[in-house]
This record gives structure tokens, sequence and C-alpha cells, in this order.
């Protein structure tokens, strides 16, 4: 649970279990940034969403109000979609907004619906949630018998419609294109852009794309003022996130704080470190995609900005800790049978570089490995980042480069020594 | 040809038809509820899909065996779905793992004699925070340990959670 009630906004109901209904929600103050929303014009609500700079909090972290802003003014049918289809490695965060605050979600997305002019609405709910889709499917009910969903919201000339659409298993529809060709009934294959779904998205119409914890964030934008809003975080990424914080650490949890908090704070004051008589040796940052940073540059600010001058990303915020006992071919050997199962297969540097990432990763943990398999993974990834469709390739080539960057002695040592150095109690 | 939906099941479909725009996006809802109808998505019931939605058959089979919930085979009443990604690895999933085929008796990808238990090794849960963890349909079991597995694997004997309760 997030430590300082002081910055936790949309985790503020979590562990609340009267918030999951929709009396109990209304009662803790819920829908009033609603009723506000819609005295509002449409083009005062995209102003003051434009002016928190609330970024994308599903990894790409593209502002909000500006990818709203490119869909065609004027445009008759816009569908908005939620991406609940939470499934990078290390992320914990949006499974457990829906389970505890769905009307939370389904606020902020009734007002991005009002401000856009969006009729027909999705939310895209992973396959494996099965709890959470039987939540969500609830709470959209009751928002339709309270009159905060279907032809008139709230008594008004306003139409917003909300399907919450399960997925079956694929890590590639949580791309937004390989979304909605699963939504449109076929196989989650991402979509060459341009065409950007502002332009052509779900059933052909313009579509915006949002991430759970994003739209969590509307209503209190909203509610609030971007000024309030700014008022946390950085000045080029401002508000709170959720760090997910899992691994060697003695608290792993969910903890909502600012953004630009820094990174040894989260894993050593906020989580409590490493088990006793252990040491940190390496963290990711944001989820498995985003590279790997080493014990010596945990003193980062957690924002774009600062993460980016040291090869990383914020991604989705999924702290992954792992102390000195954990081997990283390993560690690799995971990330890259990942990126080769869930490759969709449409492009050659991605379905046969994960491949072949994984099985130089395997002949190096077995101890098989030559001492020129190291420049081998840096040049498949090499060939494999930014020569796609989708961004899946460079997600599966940063981690490894990652690795090699700060951990290459790793590697180094099981070549020489021909096994895995690390006692591990599992065959891979 | 051979199976069809049951009225119910067909009054459900044509009820979620109306939700969306075109016919082609209630594959994946259909191929969920034939799931459930059929124990399995074999060749007579992604026809039956097909004919339901007036779709090719090509596209339904191409559907149905991109996604990994969707199933060709027969399943089992319990779905353990085991996470064995890098945070629930670092807390020790294959422990988890190692221990639940013992008492199964199968190893991960299989399923128990008497249809009771499959056992699959899953990606990411979303369930990081509290790992290792195993999902059950709407069940989850978190921060577990190996001593624990016989509880589990009780429990699930005596209250099931099949996948398709919440379709």
């Amino acid at each position: 649970m997030p430590a300082e009630l002081g910055t936790r906004l949309v985790t503020r109901f979590l562990g609340k279990p009267e918030a999951k209904t929709i009396a109990g929600y209304e009662a803790l103050g819920g829908y009033r940034a609603l009723r506000k929303a819609l005295d509002m014009k449409r083009e005062d609500i995209l102003a003051e969403v434009k002016a928190s700079n609330l970024r994308g909090r599903g990894g790409a972290g593209f502002p909000t109000g500006m990818k709203w802003g490119f869909l065609p003014p004027g445009a008759d049918k816009i569908h908005l979609v939620c991406n609940c289809d939470e499934s990078e490695p290390g992320t914990c965060k949006d499974r457990e907004l829906v389970f505890w605050d769905p009307h939370q979600l389904i606020e902020g997305m009734i007002i991005t619906a009002y401000c856009l002019g969006a009729r027909h609405n999705f939310i895209y709910i992973r396959g494996e949630m099965m709890r959470e889709y039987a939540v969500l499917a609830r709470a959209v009910e009751e928002a339709y018998e309270r009159g905060y969903l279907g032809r008139n919201v709230m008594g008004r000339d306003v139409q917003v419609e909300l399907v919450v659409h399960r997925g079956a298993g694929a890590y590639i529809c949580g791309e937004e294109t390989g979304l909605l060709e699963s939504l449109e009934g076929k196989k989650g294959q991402p979509r060459k852009k341009p065409p950007f779904p502002a332009q052509f998205g779900a059933f052909g119409m313009p579509t915006t794309v949002n991430n759970v914890e994003t739209f969590s964030h509307v209503p209190h934008v909203v509610a609030k003022g971007a000024d309030w809003f700014r008022g946390f975080g950085t000045e080029k990424s401002p508000g709170t996130t959720i760090f997910g914080v899992s691994g060697h650490v003695k608290r792993p949890g969910l903890y909502e704080l600012p953004l630009g908090t820094r990174l040894d704070e989260i894993v050593f004051e906020h989580a409590g470190g490493p088990p006793d008589g252990r040491k940190v040796k390496g963290v990711i940052p944001g989820g498995m995609s985003m590279p790997i940073l080493p014990a010596s540059q945990l003193d980062v600010p957690m924002a774009n900005e600062f993460l980016r001058e040291r090869k990383t990303m914020l991604g989705t915020g999924g702290v992954m800790v792992m102390h000195d006992a954990t081997c990283m071919v390993r560690v690799g050997c995971i990330i890259t049978y990942f990126f080769r199962d869930e490759s969709c297969g449409q492009c050659t540097q991605c379905r046969e570089g994960t491949g072949w990432l994984h099985k130089i990763m395997q002949r190096i943990e077995r101890g098989a490995g030559s001492p020129a398999d190291l420049d081998l993974l840096l040049d498949v990834a090499s060939k494999m980042e930014g020569q796609t469709i989708c961004a899946f390739a460079d997600a599966a080539a940063w981690p490894v480069q990652g690795l090699l960057r700060h951990f290459r002695e790793d590697f180094e040592e099981h070549v020489k020594q021909g096994k895995c150095p690390f006692p591990e109690s599992f065959e891979l | 040809m051979a199976v069809t939906f049951s009225d119910e099941a067909a009054r459900k479909l044509s009820a979620i038809a109306e939700r969306y725009p075109t016919r082609q996006a209630v594959v994946l809802p259909a191929l969920h509820l034939a799931q459930k109808e059929f124990g399995h998505l074999h060749d007579d019931a992604i026809q039956c899909v097909a004919a339901f939605l007036d779709l090719p058959e090509s596209h339904v089979h191409g559907v149905a065996t991109f996604y990994t919930m969707l199933r060709r085979q027969a399943g089992a009443t319990n779905t353990l779905r085991v996470c064995t990604n890098i945070s629930c690895m670092l807390r020790g999933a294959y422990d988890v793992m190692a221990k639940l085929e013992q008492v199964l008796g199968i190893k991960h990808g299989e399923r128990t004699a008497d249809e009771t238990f499959q056992l699959v090794e899953e990606e990411c849960i979303a369930a990081c925070a509290n790992a290792p963890a195993i999902v059950c349909g709407t069940k989850y079991f978190l921060d577990v340990t190996p001593e624990q597995v016989e509880s589990i694997v009780a429990e699930l004997r005596e209250r099931p959670h099949p996948e398709s309760e919440v379709v």
C-alpha cells in the first residue's frame, strides 16, 4: 500500500471494499467530477487536461491531452478504448485499480467520452483477469442503472455507451493497434502506422486508446484543476504514478508517489530494501522491457527526462529488484523466452530475432557459450531495434542490451567457467 | 454441422452482437462462449461460431489458434496458471511449480487423468507485488509457498474455479 496518504490519488480507495459499489463510491465523493465536467464546455476540459500535462501511464508516457487533440475535429463517430490488457511483466497496478476502484476508471472514461464526443466506447480487459472482468462488468451495469451511462448521461443530451470486451491471452494485444485488431475480432497483430488510431482506429473510425491508470487520473484533474495536478511530480512529468515494487525487497507493493521520486528512495525506504544480509545487484525500473540499472545508478529521479540519461525509461513503473545472488544470464533467459513466446510473427526481425536471442542466452546459461556470443547478442538486438511494425522488437532488444551494458561480467563468467556460477534450484 | 449453440447461448450472443458495429467483433465473445458450451474449440465448434456469425471458418480458426486461453484440445475443470516470470521466479515460483508437479503427478502443460487440473506455466499475471502468484479462474493464490500447495489443490478439488465461470 502507498505509504504517504498525501500523494494517494488514484490508489486512495485501494483496500476499501466500500468503494467497489456505486453507492459506496458516490458516498466517498465519486461521480462529482463527472457532474462538474458536464457543466463545462468540452474544449475547456480538453484545455485543462492539456495544461495538466498528464502523460500516459501505460508505458510510452505520451501526453494525454495532445493525443486527444489528434482526433479530427467534428468527427461524427469517435471511439474511446481503454487498454486494460496489463501484461508487461513486473506491472501490477491496473489490475488492482480495476478490482478496487472500477468506478474511478468508468468516471474517467465518461468524462473523456463527453469531452471528445465519443459515444461507443470499449474497455479491453486481459483474458486472464477473470475476477477483474466480473467486477468491471458489474460496475458498468451499475453505472447504466444509475444513469451515468446510456443515451442520456445524468439526464443530459449526452450519449456514452461502454462495453467491456475480454481478450483471450496474448501480450501483443497491449500494443494499441494490436488491441484494436483484437477488438475487431482478429488476431492481435499490430498495424502499420500511419494511419494512426486518431485517424483510423477501431472499426475504421477515429479512436483514442488510453491506459487504465491514465483514465483514472482524469476525474482528479477535472475536479481539482491542472495547477493542482502540476503541484505533484516534475516540471516535465507532473502528477503521481503507481510504482509496483516486486522481487527481492522486504515490502513488495504498490506505492503511489510523485513522478520524480528517486529510485533508491522507492527501493530502500518505501519497499524496505533487500532481505537482511543481501545487497541490491540491479533494478529494472519500469517493467521487463526497460533496460536494467545497476546498484550504483539508483540515485535517479523516476521520470523519463532523467531515466533517459541512463539509457532506460519509466515504462509502466514496474520496479523489479534483484539481489546479489541473482544470475543475470538466467534473468536474460526468462526475458528472451517471454519475447520469443509472445512475438506475433508478422515481422521477420522480431519473429526470428527473439528466437535467436533466447537460443544464444540459453546456450550461455548452460555453459556452452563462446566469447563471441556476447557480441552476437548485441548484434542481433541492434538488427531488431527500430526495424519492425511495432515496438515489441525494441522491447525485446532493450533489456538484453541493458543486461550486457551493466552485467557483462556475469556473461563472461559463464563462458569462462563453462557453467552457471550461481546456485539455483530450477531447470530452465 | 455437428454442434449448435444452446438457445440460451444463442440469445446471449445475439444480445452481445447488438453492442458491436460489426459481426466480426463478436468472434472473441463467441469463442469464449463456445469453449464454455463445448468444452474446447474442436472443428465443429469453430464451424458453429463461423456459421452463427456468417464468417469464413478459416478466419475463426485463425483467431482461435492465436490466443493462448482458447483451447483446441480438451481442458480440465481447474486451469492453474502459475506465473514463472521474473518477479515470481525471484521469489520461488519454480519451487512452487515443482511442488505442484509432484502433488498433481503431472508436468506443466499437462492435465490430470481425472481432468480436474491442468497446469500451465503462465507469463506475468499482474500480481508481481504478491509473488509467487497463481490464478485459477476468478481465484488468485498470492505469496504462495511450496508448503501451501497441498491445501491449494485440496481447496480447488472442493470448490473448483473453472475459467468459464465468468463467460
